[in-house]
C-alpha cells in the first residue's frame, strides 16, 4: 500500500530527526565596532550559545567581552592597535562549536578566542585551536579534564597548552556544594540528577562522591535529556525515595522545570545545582517554586567586587541582553588577558606587532605569564592553564533573587 | 509508597496531550494523505497566541475568565496558521509528488519556529505562562488543577469530535472525502472546504493542547513544538494514522509506556543502564518500531470507513 510505505518512510525520518535535536538558526550578529582607519584592528573571537538553550549566560559572555574591548579601545591599552569582537553562536552544540573554532582560526585578524560556555563544546574546539597555536580562554568551563586530561584525579597532564580558563573546576565546585549541603544545610539523603552532558554528568558525579565521603546518603540517581519538558516520572521517583535535597548537574533550562514540577507535586525540598543554573532566567522560568533553591558559582559575587562596579554599570547602561552575573566579569577578564598579552608581545618585539601566526603563538606564551588585577580579582594561570583564583560562592534564591550565602574555597583532600 | 498509580496518572496526562496533538496529524492524513510536519509548530504558535491574550489582559483577572479567553486566543492563532498553511503551502502542491508537500511541511515548520523566535518579544528563551498549580491528593496520587483541565479538555474534545464526525452533515462529508475524494466531489461535496475544516480542527485541538501544556509546565518556548510534534506523530502512527480514535489511544499508550519505562526499567536487575528519564524517548520509539514491524496499520488500524 502506497500510503503505508509513506508512513514508514516518514517514521524513519522522524526517528532520525530526533537524534538531531538541533534546531534554530545561525546568528552571526554581534560584530563590534571596527577600529579607526589608521591603526591595525585585531579581532577577539567569542564563542558561546547566543540563542536558544543557555543563551542567557552565553550572551553575558559575549557582552562581557564586548565591554572589555570597548574599554581597551577607549584607554588605548595597546597603542596603534584597536580590538573588535567576532561573536559566533554555538547553540550549545559541540559540532557547531567546532565549526566556529575553525572559522575563527581561518580569520587572519583573530588573535585569540574567549569561550565557550559548555565544557562539552570546549572538548570539540581544543584540537582546532591547538593546531593553529591560538589562545582560547574560557570564562565558564568547569570540567577538570579540559586542563588536566582524562586521568586528572591520579596523574594530571595538560593536554593542550593553548587552553586556559578563568573558571574554577568542578572538582572544587562539586565538593564545595556537597560540603555545604551536608554541613551547612544538614541534608542527609540526596537525589542526584544530571543531563548526561560533559559538564552536568561530571559535576553530578563529583558531588555524589564528595557527599558520600562527607557521610551523606544518595537516595537515588537519574539522568534526563536536554530539551525534556515533562519530568513527571522523575518527580514521582524523587518523592518515593524520600530525598531531602535534589542535586542537579546541568543547565537552568531543565532544572527550572524540574524544580517547578517537583514543588507542584508537593515535594517541598530544595534543588541544588552548579554554576550552569546560576542565572536570573532560572528564577523567572521556575517562578515561586525556585524559592530556597541553591546554586554554586565560581568566584565571589560580582556585585561585591569593587573593580566590577564600573563593568556592571556599563552592562546595565548599555541595556545588553543576557545575564552578566555568572560569567560576564570572567569573560571581561579573559578578554583583557588576551589584550594585555598582545601588548606584551608587541613590547617584547621592539614595539612592533609580530605578524600573523607568530603573534598568535606569542600571545599563548604571554597569557601563560599573565598576572594582573582583573575585575573579578587577581588573575594568573597555573601550569595546567587553570586560574589560581579558586573562590566559590553558594547562592540561594530569596524573594525571587539569587543571594550569596557562603563564599569560600574547597580543599578536596 | 506504591508509585504505580501516580506514574500511571503521569503517563495518562502526558498521553492526553500527545493525543490532542495527534488528532491534527491523523485528520489531515486521513483526508489528503499528507503528513503535516508543521503541526508541532502550529501547536507552538497556539501557545504564543494564548500567552499574548494573557499579557494583554490586566493582571489579577480570575483564572475562570482567563483560561477560556486564552483558549480562544490560542485557537484563533493556531487555526489561522493551520488554514493559512493549507491554503498557501499545501494546496498549490496537491497534485505534486508526495515528497514535495512533505518537504514543504518541514520548511514551514522551521519558518514558523524562526518567525516566533525572532519576532515575538523575548521568545529566544522560555516565556513564563500562568500556571494552575493548586494540587489535590486523591489517594496516593497528586494531581494539580492544570492536570484536571487537561483531562477534561481531552475528553470534551474527543466527544465533540466523535459526535461531529458521525452525526453532522459536514462530518459525514469528511468521511466520504476520506474514503474517496474524487467520488465525494462528484456527489457534490466541496472537498476543498472539507480539507480546510480538517486543518482547522487540527489547529483547534493543538491550541487546546498548547494551553494545557502552558498551564501544566508554566512556560512555553519556540522549540516546544518540535519534540511534542514528533511524539504526537508517533502516537498517530501507533494508533493507526487516519483513525481519530487511534490517535487518542496511541497518545495514551505512548505517554504511559514512556512514563513507566523511565520509572521502572532501571529497577529491573541488569537493566540499570537502560532506564531513567533519559531513556524515555528510546523506549517510545522502540515501541513505534515494534508496532510498525508487527502491525504496520497501527493499533486500531487505518479503518477506511472511520478515516476522517
Amino acid at each position: 500500500m502506497r500510503q503505508r510505505s509513506m508512513v514508514i518512510f516518514t517514521s524513519i525520518l522522524t526517528t532520525g530527526a530526533l537524534t538531531l535535536t538541533a534546531c534554530g538558526s545561525r546568528d552571526d550578529s554581534g560584530d563590534g565596532d571596527s577600529g579607526d582607519g589608521g591603526s591595525t584592528t585585531l579581532t577577539i573571537g567569542v564563542d558561546a550559545p547566543l540563542s536558544g538553550e543557555n543563551s542567557t549566560t552565553g550572551l553575558g559572555i559575549q557582552y562581557g567581552a564586548q565591554i572589555a574591548v570597548d574599554d581597551a579601545n577607549k584607554k588605548n591599552t595597546v597603542p596603534g592597535v584597536k580590538f573588535k569582537i567576532k561573536a559566533l553562536d554555538d547553540k550549545a552544540q559541540p559540532a557547531t562549536g567546532q565549526q566556529n573554532a575553525t572559522a575563527l582560526v581561518g580569520d587572519k585578524s583573530v588573535v585569540g578566542a574567549v569561550g565557550p560556555l559548555n565544557s562539552g563544546v570546549a572538548q570539540s574546539m581544543l584540537q582546532v585551536f591547538s593546531s593553529a597555536d591560538m589562545v582560547q580562554i574560557s570564562p565558564a568551563n568547569t570540567n577538570p579534564e579540559l586542563t588536566m586530561g582524562k586521568n586528572w584525579q591520579t596523574s594530571p597532564k595538560r593536554p593542550y597548552k593553548t587552553y586556559f580558563r578563568t573558571a574554577t573546576t568542578d572538582a572544587l565546585q562539586g565538593g564545595f556544594a556537597a560540603e555545604y549541603a551536608y554541613t551547612g544545610l544538614k541534608k542527609k539523603n540526596v537525589f542526584v540528577v544530571d543531563d548526561k552532558q560533559t559538564y552536568g554528568a561530571g559535576l553530578a558525579k563529583l558531588f555524589n562522591e564528595a557527599f558520600v565521603k562527607a557521610g551523606g546518603k544518595v537516595a537515588g540517581t537519574d539522568h534526563v535529556n536536554t530539551g525534556d519538558k515533562d519530568f513527571g516520572a522523575l518527580v514521582s521517583k524523587i518523592k518515593a525515595a524520600k530525598a531531602d535535597l535534589v542535586y542537579y548537574g546541568g543547565q537552568y533550562d531543565e532544572s527550572a522545570l524540574i524544580t517547578k514540577q517537583l514543588k507542584d507535586a508537593g515535594v517541598n525540598i530544595p534543588l541544588f545545582g552548579g554554576d550552569g543554573m546560576f542565572a536570573t532566567t532560572y528564577i523567572e522560568t521556575a517562578g515561586k517554586p525556585s524559592e530556597g533553591d541553591l546554586a554554586t558559582a565560581i568566584g565571589v559575587p560580582v556585585d561585591t567586587l569593587p573593580g566590577a562596579k564600573a563593568f556592571v554599570d556599563t552592562y546595565k547602561a548599555k541595556g545588553y541582553k543576557g545575564d552578566y552575573g555568572a560569567y560576564g566579569a570572567y569573560a571581561y577578564d579573559a578578554t583583557t588577558a588576551i589584550i594585555n598579552s598582545v601588548k606584551a608581545a608587541k613590547a617584547a618585539n621592539d614595539d612592533k606587532l609580530p605578524s600573523g601566526d607568530e603573534l598568535r603563538s606569542k600571545v599563548v606564551e604571554e597569557v601563560q605569564k599573565a598576572d594582573f588585577e582583573g575585575i573579578s580579582g587577581k588573575l594568573s594561570f597555573d601550569e595546567f592553564g587553570d586560574t589560581t583564583n579558586k573562590q566559590l560562592t553558594v547562592y540561594q534564591v530569596e524573594k525571587g533573587k539569587w543571594k550569596a550565602v557562603k563564599t569560600g574555597t574547597y580543599d578536596p583532600s | 509508597m506504591n508509585t504505580l498509580p501516580q506514574q500511571l496518572a503521569n503517563g495518562l496526562l502526558l498521553g492526553s496531550m500527545y493525543g490532542l496533538i495527534a488528532i491534527g496529524y491523523t485528520m489531515v492524513y486521513g483526508i489528503v494523505q499528507l503528513i503535516n510536519f508543521a503541526h508541532g509548530e502550529i501547536f507552538m504558535t497556539g501557545g504564543f497566541g494564548a500567552l499574548t491574550v494573557y499579557l494583554a489582559l490586566p493582571s489579577g483577572t480570575s483564572m475562570w475568565a482567563l483560561v477560556p479567553l486564552m483558549l480562544i486566543g490560542g485557537a484563533i492563532v493556531a487555526v489561522l496558521i493551520a488554514v493559512g498553511a493549507e491554503r498557501f503551502a499545501y494546496r498549490p502542491l496537491r497534485g505534486a509528488p508526495r515528497l514535495a508537500p512533505l518537504i514543504t511541511a518541514i520548511g514551514l515548520s522551521l519558518a514558523l519556529q524562526e518567525v516566533v523566535r525572532n519576532f515575538y518579544p523575548d521568545a529566544d528563551r522560555a516565556r513564563a505562562f500562568p500556571g494552575l498549580d493548586n494540587t489535590h491528593d486523591i489517594g496516593s496520587v497528586t494531581i494539580k488543577d492544570a492536570d484536571i483541565f487537561l483531562i477534561l479538555a481531552a475528553i470534551t474534545c474527543m466527544a465533540f469530535l466523535a459526535l461531529f464526525i458521525s452525526r453532522s452533515r459536514t462530518g459525514r462529508a469528511m468521511q466520504a472525502t476520506a474514503q474517496d475524494p474524487d467520488t465525494a466531489q462528484l456527489m457534490g461535496i466541496d472537498t476543498n472546504r472539507i480539507i480546510v475544516i480538517a486543518f482547522a480542527i487540527g489547529g483547534l485541538f493543538a491550541a487546546v493542547a498548547s494551553v494545557a501544556y502552558g498551564l501544566k509546565y508554566g512556560n512555553i518556548d519556540y522549540r516546544m513544538g518540535f519534540l511534542m510534534g514528533l511524539k504526537a506523530f508517533t502516537a498517530a502512527v501507533l494508533g493507526g494514522i487516519g483513525n481519530i480514535y487511534g490517535a487518542m489511544l496511541g497518545g495514551l499508550v505512548l505517554g504511559v509506556a514512556e512514563t513507566l519505562a523511565s520509572a521502572y526499567i532501571d529497577g529491573i536487575p541488569g537493566m540499570e543502564q537502560l532506564g531513567g528519564a533519559s531513556w524515555a524517548n528510546v523506549w517510545a520509539f522502540a515501541l513505534l518500531i515494534l508496532v510498525l514491524l508487527f502491525r504496520p496499520q497501527g493499533l486500531l488500524g487505518e479503518r477506511v470507513a472511520d478515516r476522517a
